[in-house]
């Protein structure tokens, strides 16, 4: 089986179709987007004793809640710390790995749900699934943009759009199973884990055994690699560990973070803003359609603006993002003030698809800046950017708009200062990206280094 | 030195691209019949 796994049996032949490699990557991320829908179990997991309704001993949402976390927090750790070793093995043993961890998260969730003990879901779903979502995360990124010199925003953005739709497919598909599996004795929780992991783990092997490593000196038909190198776009390459003493990781690191942490913020509250905003006119039923709307272009924008950057660049595309998102988050307020939900729904939705397309150009831009061969690790540690901003954006929201109540604030307009704050952030990711310079040629590898 | 134009590949393609392809539209179409709510 290790054979099978190893990055010399991977190499592709010549005429091999580069557009196979696209289906593989998705095949890990819409599994492991499943993340994003684990809300779903929250509730049904409340009520594993009382079925009914929660009963003395069952779990309570803030217990529920550090799965979730414990799965995020693990994401951005392993990321970090598997990426040199995904660069050593493949991308193929690297997403059978990932595959195992996922798989095997959801199957000990399972019997810690049908034995109600939350600290076996906690090691489940959130320590080992959580490093399912990192490794798999990370694993087909730096392959893409092998396979696509050409395009590697379009590429790496198609994966990153798997992880934006693996929700929509998560939850769908969570919510038939549960209600297959309920009856009297059971919400149906742990068969349903059960049977997730052992979807997930097949699912993901077509991921595992699609995957190829173009041979060496393979190109693309008619492509010409550029013989100079433009003025933010390197022909050389910066090993992993070389990259994180440079100034560019850290102004990379914040330009992520900013535009995450902007995005995440009103994600999380936009069904509440959306009726406290425009009490009366927006019911929790269109609210609920405006995070699912939300979601669609969350998912969109990952695929839109990466492709974009292949033609604006990577640099121009996080100028758009900060500038329009300072202008739209400014815009936010007067919206509510005016009393237009068209406009304001526009904002958020343009708002939500730079924040998927943040995700999804931030690989090709570190290809740019630090070049192709370590591009997989540097992404993996440069993660840990969206790992701070799942913390900085919604305790922002959260707590400023609790300040705000609490000083006398009307609720429809507790968010006000809210968006000025996010507009104020983007000004800073906006400086960050502005400083951004090509990286000095003494951090570049040696000829040695890169035949190591 | 294909870019992707080999004969040989389509099946997969078609196959591979349907067996992601499917669960994902499936997945926007049940989030876009949810998203319509908005505007009812």
């Amino acid at each position: 089986m290790a054979g099978l796994l190893d990055k010399q049996r991977i190499i592709a032949p010549h005429d091999y179709n580069r557009w196979l490699i696209p289906p593989a990557a998705l095949a890990i991320h819409l599994c492991i987007g499943q993340a994003y829908a684990f809300s779903v179990f929250n509730l049904p997991m409340t009520k594993l004793i009382g079925i009914t309704q929660s009963a003395p001993g069952d779990w309570k949402l803030t217990e529920l809640g550090w799965i979730f976390t414990l799965a995020i927090v693990f994401l951005g750790l392993s990321a970090a710390a598997a990426g040199r070793w995904l660069e050593e093995v493949g991308p193929r043993k690297a997403m059978f790995v990932a595959a195992c961890c996922f798989g095997g998260g959801f199957v000990i969730s399972a019997f810690g749900a049908s034995i109600h003990n939350i600290w076996l879901i906690y090691l489940g779903y959130g320590v080992i699934g959580g490093c399912g979502l990192g490794i798999g995360y990370i694993s087909p990124v730096s392959t893409l943009i092998k396979w696509f010199p050409d395009r590697p925003g379009m590429a790496t953005g198609m994966a990153i759009m798997g992880f934006g739709g693996g929700a929509f497919i998560a939850s769908p598909l969570s919510v038939f199973l549960m209600r297959a599996f309920s009856s009297s004795t059971s919400v149906g929780v742990a068969p349903t884990f059960l049977v997730m992991g052992i979807i997930y783990f097949a699912f993901m092997m077509f991921g595992v055994f699609t995957v190829r490593l173009p041979a060496p000196g393979w190109k693309p038909a008619g492509y010409v690699a550029p013989s100079e190198p433009k003025k933010l776009v390197t022909t050389e390459n910066v090993d992993v560990d070389t990259a994180l003493k440079t100034p560019q990781f850290y102004l990379l690191w914040w330009v992520l973070c900013l535009n995450v942490t902007a995005g995440i913020g009103v994600l999380g509250q936009a069904s509440a803003m959306s009726q406290e905003m425009f009490p009366g006119r927006v019911t929790p039923l269109a609210a609920a359609g405006f995070v699912g709307l939300m979601s669609l272009f969350n998912m969109g924008g990952r695929f839109f603006w990466a492709s974009l950057s292949d033609y604006i660049g990577r640099r121009n595309t996080y100028f758009v993002f900060f500038l329009l998102g300072i202008l739209l988050y400014s815009l936010v307020p007067k919206t509510g003030s005016v009393g237009s939900v068209s406009l304001f729904v526009i904002c958020f939705l343009i708002i939500i698809s730079m924040y998927g397309g943040g995700f999804s150009t931030i690989p090709a831009y570190l290809r740019d800046v630090f070049g192709t061969m370590h591009v997989g690790a540097i992404h993996g540690r440069l993660l840990t950017a969206w790992s701070a901003a799942g913390v900085f954006g919604p305790v922002i929201v959260n707590y400023m708009r609790e300040y705000q109540i609490d000083s006398g604030v009307p609720k429809a307009q507790a968010y006000n200062v809210t968006m000025y704050v996010m507009a104020g952030l983007l000004v800073i990711g906006f400086l960050c990206n502005f400083f951004m310079t090509a990286v000095h040629q003494r951090h570049h590898m040696r000829v040695q280094e890169k035949t190591a | 030195m294909s870019g992707g134009s080999a004969g040989n590949y389509t099946g997969r393609l078609v196959v591979a691209w349907l067996f992601v392809g499917i669960p994902l539209l499936w997945g926007v179409i049940e989030t876009g019949a949810n998203a319509l709510k908005l505007f009812h």
